[in-house]
């Protein structure tokens, strides 16, 4: 009793501080500049957070090690834009295509759970033969899968659909969430809140998952597939779930992924994608939702806007800075990963969640009071 | 704890960055341009345009206070996905205009996010027609791909006789794939065969591309590529010996495809914006200052051949120039509406905005051809539709 | 028929034989530590921009070409150290994240260092001369790759099969403890396969960057994941499972390429297709078809897990 308690009052700590982090964004957005590269981060941030706990949903929780993050992106993103862009607009987008072949639009929430399934449909499809695979060969079978699934994206057959290998765009983006008055003047700002809303929602739903039976049954699964076994999980159908899950969340990234950028391609979404998202986890610290959100944020903020500074030159007094020039952002940051890579394995979390760190905190505040 | 941290450090961090004030007032025009990647050659090469432009006129009139026209650069790295994340860039850095870019795929991503800044933008070498379709603040002051399409089309077919054309670009480029099917509209249209084929992007290997041109009889191979690949294309074709002409479209105007077909016997044409020679004083000045800057002369890739994208680069920042004075201030809204009626006889031509599009109305392309003995260029034709 | 394709094939021929270069790094890795050495990929593009450098230096074609094999090896060398070995213990996905890192960090600090720009190889003589085989007008690199191939291949397998650092590698790879308990040096044993690698590594980037003269950053991601498609083809672990995978590989991604026009002209078809969209992605679909059907390769061993 006295221990469920203690969880429920570092959980209503949790919660606040989720809380704070909403309100503030939301005051943010009203009184600074929209202008801000702030908002591009929080967007880019958000939408990344997204992804990476579904990445953790499956490397970090069910043992999984899937590299095909950016194909379920992709299909996520494709799908989003295909059902959302307006009817008037389709003949300019698919250029090539007289207009295309679907003649009609979707509002942005049923889109955005369109996308997912169809990104979960994808994966279950990919499934069937690819999870009965172990360890590396998952890995590079996952990765595989998403190269294949770009090539079929850009084949200009299927172009009166994906538009080729041509961009698409038009479709709503974050910004089409500002509420405006009649002179088309921006009166209150939802465009950071929105990402923030649909990350938050998902991110929670996935959280839920992880704590239920089926959640214990992954890492039942993670820590030992033979015991798992044993123990009466039938190792393919949750492993199948599993991916399916992550995919349909990889997917909802996708599109979010899609609004932030205003703009897809499917030549876009390369291994590097997955890599990046998988250097986000794996610095968040595996095992971590918490963890992946922060890191996003972080790897986002520090690869968009805190580093920028070090790709021009910089002139103290009348010396100029050695080194600095185009890319030197990219080298520093690079080198960061590699130390966080090898010294600081468990990233910034470990396996720690939000609430983890109040309950330590007031156990270390006991221990000074004694 | 930690997210609360990491959200008051990124609110400390937003204090903006003052610039050590000068006497004089500064305006900002954002370079939208690559500097990396696959077109970052070219997109090199238009910066060099506007930085001459720059050094020609550093100030500009606005209303009755002379600013110092400071040029903001941001790399969109060639690629869709960056592009989006280097024009916040520029609109953060609050530029009154922007100049850019060097790729229509790129100039697409990026257009957006200067809409809903209401910056408006000026086109310098995009020419895919969905650049400044169905919006307001993009303008461009080079000639469109279905024009471009044509006169190659009709050249190929008419000058050259070629009866079966072999198309490629690269998947998921918008200028190779927009290019390739005017082109291909226009071929069919005079009555010619066309074989239309996509690479994926990284490709080093075409000789597999090569023989497929040789194997359909193919009288001209069309590849309106990036430089990246263009070199690769000439280079894979020589050794192969073929037996077609090779034609590229703006981007082929490059003093790297001049190196990589030298000494070879193939016969290479491109259609272009300027011709060395159109302009005597802006030839002069902009080679004096290339070989004085070393910085420069290395981004023009080690010689002082002129492209004709640096011809462009230094008609639109005149032109950006001409739009500030007609503002009157350094609002970019006011700087958009002012576009509209801007006219300025640049080096590469007159140019005036189109009332709908924004684009400039052009109707002549330059067509050139490599001299392989002396590793120049010949001029051949100056091309309009018909 | 034969005149349709036979470009292709000896095209494919070409490339097969500068994955399998690539490959064989991989598959030794493989076979000794169960790393995915992502990074190799990487170690085969630097070599190309070392190359570069060396050669705009203005030193002798000869002393740059040495050098350059050496640097490589070095940065094989320095990639194990400073990246696999503190991470001996760990479990074996950090490992294979610190390989992601080291090919993020080496194509950053290539892109920093050319500014993103493409890098034009230099031509070297002989290797960079036209041919004619069968009336096909070619590089002799396309000629010299596959013999070069074979000879370095069983050069290869002399080395592990009759000296004694051989003999360590093979002890290694079928058993890590034990080996170590029978007074094997693990590290050293480590850094020669490494060393080996990355001068095939070195040795494949002459011949491929000759063939298609520029280098940027990016250029060594596809060729070294078709590589490792390649060895995992052929059986991870297994040289001559590598060497015979990456020829598979390296014909059917040309054919590939030319299948609409082979089609056509067989009167198959009466359009085309598009088929050469699926040139990469055919190599992944055949990675996944044998990993599903025979997980271990086309030579792999099969192993059990012990509970």
């Amino acid at each position: 009793m006295k221990t469920k308690k203690k969880i429920n009052t570092s959980m209503l700590w949790a919660a606040l501080v989720i809380a704070l982090v909403y309100v503030g964004v939301f005051i943010a957005e009203q009184t600074l500049p929209a202008t801000s590269m702030l908002f591009t981060v929080l967007k880019k941030g958000a939408t990344y957070a997204l992804v990476a706990v579904s990445m953790n949903l499956l490397n970090g929780f069910t043992g999984l090690f899937s590299l095909g993050q950016a194909g379920f992106m992709l299909i996520g993103a494709y799908a989003y834009a295909i059902f959302t862009i307006p009817v008037a607009d389709r003949v300019n987008v698919y250029q090539y295509y007289n207009g295309g072949l679907i003649q009609f639009a979707m509002p942005v929430v049923p889109a955005l759970i369109v996308a997912g399934l169809v990104a979960a449909a994808f994966a279950f499809l990919i499934g069937l033969p690819v999870l009965r695979l172990k360890s590396d060969y998952l890995a590079i079978a996952t990765l595989g899968f998403a190269e294949i699934i770009r090539a079929i994206f850009q084949w200009n057959k299927l172009g009166a659909l994906t538009n080729g290998s041509n961009i698409l765009r038009e479709f709503p983006t974050f910004n089409d969430f500002n509420i405006r008055n009649a002179e088309g003047e921006v009166t209150v700002y939802l465009s950071t809140l929105v990402p923030f809303v649909i990350a938050g929602v998902c991110i929670a739903l996935i959280v839920m998952l992880i704590n239920s039976t089926f959640g214990r049954s992954l890492r039942a699964i993670k820590d030992d597939e033979v015991a798992a076994e044993a123990m009466g999980i039938n190792l393919f159908h949750h492993k199948q779930l599993s991916f399916c899950i992550s995919s349909f969340f990889a997917g909802i990234g996708g599109a979010m992924l899609a609004m932030y950028q205003s703009t897809i391609q499917a030549k876009a979404f390369t291994s590097a994608m997955t890599y990046e998202i998988l250097l986000i986890v794996v610095i968040g610290g595996i095992g971590s939702v918490t963890g992946s959100c922060i890191s996003s944020f972080l790897f986002v903020a520090c690869s968009e806007w805190w580093l920028r500074f070090l790709d021009q030159k910089q002139m103290i007094g009348d010396f100029e800075v050695p080194l600095l020039r185009n890319g030197f952002r990219l080298v520093v940051f690079s080198i960061i990963i590699m130390i966080v890579v090898l010294f600081f394995r468990q990233g910034i979390m470990g396996t720690k969640e939000l609430p983890d760190l109040f309950k330590r905190k007031k156990k270390a505040r006991q221990e000074v009071k004694a | 704890m930690k997210k609360f941290l990491a959200v008051l450090m990124v609110l400390c961090l937003m204090a903006p960055a003052f610039a050590l004030a000068d006497d004089m007032p500064v305006v900002k025009i954002g370079v939208f341009e690559p500097a990396s990647g696959d077109s970052g050659a070219g997109g090199k090469q238009e910066m060099l345009g506007m930085q001459y432009a720059n050094k020609v006129a550093p100030t500009v009139v606005i209303g009755d206070t002379e600013y110092k026209v400071e040029l903001v650069y941001a790399d969109n790295g060639s690629a869709t996905d960056k592009a989006p994340s280097a024009a916040a860039e520029l609109v953060n850095q609050k530029v009154s205009v922007v100049l850019g870019s060097y790729g229509s795929g790129v100039s697409i991503a990026g257009s957006p996010i200067f809409a809903d800044a209401g910056i408006p933008a000026i086109g310098v070498t995009c020419t895919n027609p969905q650049v400044t379709l169905g919006n307001t603040h993009y303008f461009r002051i080079c000639f469109l791909d279905p024009f471009q399409g044509t006169v190659l089309a009709n050249y190929a077919y008419k000058e050259m006789g070629a009866q079966v054309a072999y198309c490629l670009a690269e998947l998921g480029n918008d200028y190779d794939v927009g290019l390739a099917h005017y082109f291909q509209q226009a071929f069919e249209g005079l009555g010619g065969m066309v074989i239309s084929e996509t690479f994926p992007t990284g490709t080093s290997d075409f000789t597999s591309y090569i023989n497929n041109a040789t194997g359909y009889g193919a009288g001209v191979f069309f590849a309106p590529c990036s430089i990246a690949y263009s070199t690769l294309i000439i280079d894979q074709a020589a050794d192969l010996g073929v037996n077609f002409a090779l034609m590229g479209g703006d981007t082929w105007d490059s003093n790297k495809v001049l190196e990589a077909a030298a000494n070879s016997n193939l016969n290479i044409l491109v259609s272009t914006f300027y011709q060395e020679g159109g302009n005597a004083e802006f030839d002069a000045g902009i080679k004096a200052w290339l070989n004085e800057d070393a910085e420069a002369m290395t981004n023009n890739g080690g010689n002082d051949v002129i492209a004709a994208v640096s011809a462009m680069g230094y008609d639109a920042y005149f032109v950006a120039l001409e739009a500030l004075k007609a503002a009157g201030s350094t609002d970019s809204k006011a700087v958009n509406e002012a576009l509209w009626n801007v006219t300025f006889d640049g080096v590469s031509g007159a140019i005036a905005f189109d009332a709908e599009t924004g684009d400039a109305i052009r109707d002549t392309a330059y067509i050139k051809k490599v001299n392989t003995a002396t590793g120049a260029w010949d001029f051949v034709a100056v091309q309009g539709v018909n | 028929m034969f005149n349709t394709v036979f470009p292709y094939l000896l095209t494919g021929i070409s490339v097969g034989g500068q994955y399998a270069l690539i490959a064989i790094g991989y598959t030794m890795v493989y076979g000794i530590l169960r790393l995915i050495n992502f990074a190799h990929g990487d170690v085969f593009m630097v070599a190309g921009i070392v190359m570069v450098y060396l050669n705009a230096s203005g030193m002798p074609l000869v002393l740059s070409v040495l050098l350059t094999l050496l640097i490589t090896m070095a940065i094989g060398f320095a990639v194990e150290r400073v990246a696999y070995k503190p991470l001996r213990s760990a479990p074996r996905m950090s490992v294979m994240i610190s390989a992601i890192g080291v090919s993020y960090t080496l194509q950053n600090l290539v892109l920093y260092i050319t500014g993103g720009l493409n890098q034009f190889y230099p031509k070297i003589p002989f290797v960079s001369d036209s041919i004619t085989i069968f009336g096909v007008n070619t590089k002799m690199v396309t000629v010299i790759t596959p013999i070069l191939t074979v000879i370095l291949v069983v050069a290869l397998v002399m080395l592990i099969n009759h000296t004694k650092i051989g003999m360590a590698m093979r002890a290694v790879s079928k058993d890590f403890e034990t080996s170590q308990l029978m007074g094997i040096k693990i590290n050293s044993v480590i850094s020669t396969t490494f060393i080996i690698g990355s001068f095939l590594a070195a040795v494949g980037s002459m011949l491929y960057f000759t063939n298609y003269n520029t280098v940027i950053q990016t250029s060594g991601s596809m060729p070294g994941l078709k590589a490792f498609v390649a060895a995992v083809f052929g059986g991870i672990g297994s040289i001559p499972g590598a060497v015979v995978g990456a020829f598979i590989i390296g014909i059917c991604e040309n054919i590939i390429k030319g299948l609409d026009i082979i089609l056509f002209k067989a009167g198959i078809t009466k359009q085309n297709l598009g088929l050469a969209t699926f040139s990469d992605a055919f190599t992944f679909a055949l990675l996944i078809v044998i990993l599903i059907v025979k997980p271990t390769g086309l030579f792999g061993e099969k192993v059990t897990d012990k509970v």
